[in-house]
């Protein structure tokens, strides 16, 4: 019930701006009534996970389809994404409250922005594919418009068309998937779909399509082009949402259908998502750590998150298809674990972009510096953000991103060679994903908090007022929380698997409660309670040694800078030139990057150049070929516009002439 | 004498955090007071790096004015995390109190913490020399640090288990024979090591104000106690990978849970002599051999993440055959 209030609350909140938009102060309303209602959609979700195990009873509304009422339900997987999707949108809608005062064009965000919620919370609770589908369009349509807010300018105008062509792609993928999962009764609800099973052909189809489709939503590479440009030109709480949630919704889509709807998914699938999702995650990072636009590069962090994601659905798939349940339950709780935390951990980077945009008015690296002194609040909420995600213990992106590994470092138990010497090669992508994640986030932190400021814009700015402040403290707050307490955590995700898997994930049963132990007491296991408390021990034991033993002097000097201090911050290292060992060692390569100096003559007083170029291969070696094909075929299909009405009679004429010729054969049958 | 359970594992681990401490600055001391001999110098005391901690604590930092708090935090960071990470790795027993707070892809993990507090304190003050140390220590972590996972696999493979001290225990029941794999994963790890703790020929630890550097370039804005805190947590470092490589690698000799304090005494004696030969086997081999160009760095890295990537692979290779 209380689900049903706060959606429909949603709605209304959009209504209301329409009509009162003009006003400054209904914007500030309508983020708060969409606060109070993604909380109300927490609460529910946290209930349904802690008391009402198993599926609530499904809703049938009368509209729709005539023949097809909608149907709703919530059941684990469900609740368990109302959290991941609500608990985000209620800080963005908090964080909204004070930051949308700052938008340019906010008439253009604030009415969409409850539908977008609206849209996300339908496609969870959605229990056939008629509702699943037209909320999940509803969901990039709204987001669209609000890609476009801005749209003066013109890449962003450039995003959406991108962004507009791949949601068209992506549902052009699921809607044959779920006609194939609904078989030729046509019975679309999603109860009828589990008890259907698919023909030999169709099985392996409707994988793929889904992986496709949900994969294009989610950013898997290579169907990822449109999020690093749609992701950054929405307003910032719009990004931290598209990026943190809308991507979380693509892989329940993924999750709902591999492991619930589909009968029977084989380990090849499992073993062709790892590969995808190791790809994606070492591509992501790399384009994010080239990046020089602080929003693109979380863009490109979230395509790195959704593969590590990815790569635990297909270890969980793999382990499902070879009978070894208790493993797979391991690798689903580490993927949605994974997916938990990245949607706080994006969301709290996006939203502390969105402050130093109103701060400062800049989101490029090179002209920011020095913010951690000038807004110390959102700097120390960013700084456990960026180590959330770079995976640092005790924070929860090292949590689920340790049983990723230890998930796949029993990989090889499935018996096929293929799993064998694929999943090392998975192993070490994924490890190299995040050692350059920290990387990406020291060079993003280290260029644009410390250091000395590279703008009077960066040198002017102040930090943002209490609200938005709350927000992201709050956030960092649930990183170190979500990472302090992992077997709470992993015991409530294993109520989620349990229905889909049909066995439960066994997590602390050897060594007690604050030790996480997969598989059992002896195979690796990890305490971040311990950790930490024996840590903080030791720091203090450290500050204490020193400050009893030694001088507690203190003195503020110029930087010595090996003696030659210099007053023009332009020498500082910048975004580009802290990225340039690894533009040499492996962009050279992956990317073609290119650096070109041109010194002048002795003598000649020109400045010297430094040029760099860089070329994109999946855009240039996909997308704009595939362009280049559509607007081939489109110039020919072109020449059926400008016909003569005897031409056109006579194409007329074949067609009937084909279309008879076919039904004759399939009567002759 | 009836014991409560966790007395034991209580009493050693507290013997270890102050043994990781005690240590590591007499193994750094005997590397540099051994490469000096072999170069003809008579060179300081192997016990000097007690004295230059003490100086330098009493000393007075200096601070510079675009500082923020991360750089004075972050000595501390710095040290805590490398001294934790002393603590888990068994020494002399694996009957220690932390053994199962932590397995190696914490281990590796905890280091990076370090190194994301030292890179972020390198380019805090906002020169450029701090960049420049920040920059490629992050490469090199780039790196190393899935070179380090990739051995925690085949390891992981091998004995069943990421935890060190369960390692220990299958390698010394005898379980394990001679195989290709795990001479690679010695071979990767020692490649690592040697990158980690920024020495030759990745990096000089005696250079200064060289366009080579790395880890000094990041620390040098440093003074005092500050400067004191960093130091000490790169001995640590040093004497944890020698502790490490010995743990995984030759773990003769070590104690095991149910051993009597004799059986500790062994272990401590092992232990030590295990550093010894390690840190001999450091000064030879840095003495013989030349820095290397900073774009090296990667294939030197590239080589140890195949390396270990190899070592597992080369598991079902043996296993096929």
């Amino acid at each position: 019930m209380l689900i049903v209030a706060a959606l429909s609350a949603l709605p209304l909140l959009s209504l209301l701006t329409i009509v009162w938009g003009r006003g400054g102060a209904v914007h500030g309303l309508v983020y708060a009534g969409c606060f109070l209602s993604s909380v109300a959609l927490v609460a529910a979700g946290l209930d349904h996970l802690g008391t009402q195990t198993g599926g609530a009873p499904t809703l049938v509304l009368p509209f729709g389809l005539p023949w097809l009422h909608a149907h709703f339900r919530v059941d684990n997987l469900s609740a368990l994404f109302l959290l991941i999707v609500n608990v985000p949108a209620a800080a963005a809608s908090a964080f909204a409250v004070g930051y949308s005062a700052h938008l340019a064009e906010r008439r253009r965000v604030t009415p969409f922005y409850p539908l977008f919620l609206f849209a996300m919370n339908a496609v969870l609770v959605g229990d056939d594919a008629f509702v699943f589908l037209v909320a999940w369009e509803f969901m990039s349509l709204t987001s669209w418009l609000m890609v476009l807010a801005d749209h003066r300018r013109d890449e962003n105008r450039k995003a959406a068309m991108v962004y507009l062509s791949m949601a068209v792609f992506g549902t052009f993928c699921l809607l044959p998937a779920f006609g194939l999962l609904a078989g030729g009764g046509g019975d679309y609800t999603f109860a009828s779909m589990r008890l259907h099973s698919l023909g030999p052909v169709a099985g392996p189809l409707v994988v793929l399509l889904v992986l496709m489709g949900a994969g294009s939503k989610a950013g898997l590479v290579p169907l990822h082009a449109w999020l690093p440009l749609a992701h950054p030109a929405a307003p910032s709480h719009v990004s931290a949402l598209m990026s943190g949630v809308m991507t979380k919704v693509a892989l329940y889509g993924l999750i709902r259908v591999l492991f619930d709807l589909h009968g029977h998914v084989g380990w090849q699938w499992g073993a062709a998502m790892m590969v995808v999702g190791g790809v994606s995650a070492v591509m992501g990072v790399l384009y994010a750590v080239m990046q020089d636009d602080l929003k693109t590069l979380l863009a490109y962090s979230t395509v790195e998150n959704v593969g590590i994601v990815v790569i635990g659905l297909g270890l969980a798939i793999a382990f499902k298809d070879d009978g070894e349940k208790s493993l797979a339950a391991l690798a689903l709780v580490a993927g949605l674990y994974h997916a938990l935390n990245h949607a706080v951990i994006k969301s709290l980077l996006f939203l502390g972009a969105g402050a130093v945009i109103t701060a400062t008015g800049e989101r490029s690296l090179g002209a920011l510096g020095g913010l951690l002194k000038r807004m110390p609040w959102t700097g120390a909420a960013f700084l456990v953000g960026a180590a959330a995600i770079s995976a640092l213990p005790p924070l929860n992106g090292f949590v689920s991103e340790w049983l990723v590994l230890q998930s796949l470092f029993k990989g090889p138990v499935v018996p096929h060679w293929a799993m064998k010497f694929g999943v090392p090669v998975v192993g070490a992508f994924l490890a190299l994903a995040a050692a350059l994640a920290a990387t990406c986030f020291v060079r993003a932190y280290g260029i644009a908090f410390l250091g000395r400021p590279r703008s009077a814009a960066a040198a002017e700015a102040g930090d943002v007022s209490a609200g938005m402040r709350w927000t992201l403290v709050a956030l960092a707050a649930l990183c170190v929380g979500l990472g302090a307490i992992p077997v709470t955590v992993t015991d409530a995700l294993s109520v989620v698997v349990q229905p889909l898997l049909g066995t439960s994930f066994a997590v602390s049963s050897d060594l007690g409660w604050p030790f996480l132990s997969p598989v059992s007491n002896t195979r690796g296991s990890y305490s971040g309670t311990v950790l930490v408390m024996v840590g903080l021990a030791l720091f203090g034991i450290a500050i204490a040694l020193v400050h009893r033993m030694g001088n507690n002097r203190m003195r503020a000097a110029d930087a010595w800078d090996c003696g030659t201090p210099e007053d023009n911050p332009a020498t500082q290292y910048t975004g580009q030139s802290f990225a340039q060992p690894l533009r040499r060692s492996i962009a050279a390569t992956v990317f073609q990057a290119r650096e070109t100096v041109v010194m002048p003559q002795p003598g000649d007083d020109s400045p010297a150049r430094h040029s760099l170029a860089m070329t994109d291969p999946i855009w240039n070696g996909l997308y704009l070929r595939l362009a280049w094909l559509i607007n081939l075929i489109a110039d020919q299909v072109n020449r059926l516009q400008f016909l003569t009405v005897r031409r056109y009679l006579l194409m007329m004429f074949c067609t009937l002439v084909f279309l008879l010729l076919v039904v004759a054969v399939r009567q002759q049958q | 004498m009836n014991h409560h359970p966790l007395f034991a594992p209580i009493l050693w681990q507290v013997l270890q955090i102050v043994l990781a401490l005690a240590t590591a600055p007499l193994v750094t001391g005997y590397v540099r007071w051994f490469k000096a001999r072999l170069n003809g110098r008579r060179g300081p005391s192997p016990f000097q790096p007690y004295r230059d901690l003490y100086r330098l604590t009493q000393k007075e930092a200096v601070i510079a004015h675009s500082a923020s708090w991360i750089f004075r935090a972050a000595p501390y960071v710095v040290f805590a995390s490398a001294w934790l990470a002393a603590c888990l790795i068994p020494t002399f027993t694996t009957n220690i109190f932390l053994a199962p707070a932590a397995d190696m892809i914490a281990l590796v993990a905890l280091l990076a913490v370090g190194r994301f507090w030292l890179a972020l304190a390198g380019m805090d003050v906002g020169t450029a020399f701090g960049g420049i140390g920040a920059s490629r220590e992050m490469l090199i972590a780039s790196l190393a640090e899935p070179a380090m996972l990739m051995i925690t696999f085949s390891l992981s493979l091998v004995s069943g288990t990421t935890q060190p001290a369960q390692i220990v225990a299958f390698v010394l029941g005898g379980n394990v024979g001679v195989e290709v794999s795990i001479g690679l994963a010695l071979a990767a790890m020692i490649m690592v090591a040697i990158a980690e703790n920024g020495r030759v020929p990745i990096d000089n630890p005696a250079t200064h104000l060289e366009l080579t550097m790395v880890h000094e370039a990041m620390v040098l804005e440093y003074s005092g106690r500050h400067l004191a805190m960093i130091e000490a947590a790169a001995m640590v470092k040093l004497t944890l990978y020698m502790a490490l490589i010995a743990c995984l690698f030759a773990p003769w000799g070590m104690a095991q849970p149910g051993a009597g304090p004799e059986g500790v005494l062994v272990g401590m004696g092992s232990f030590l002599g295990k550093l010894w030969m390690l840190a001999t086997a450091l000064a030879l081999f840095e003495t013989a051999i030349a820095k290397m160009r900073v774009f090296r760095y990667a294939d030197f890295l590239g080589g140890a993440l195949l390396l270990g990537l190899l070592a597992t692979i080369f598991l079902y290779v043996s296993e096929a055959v």
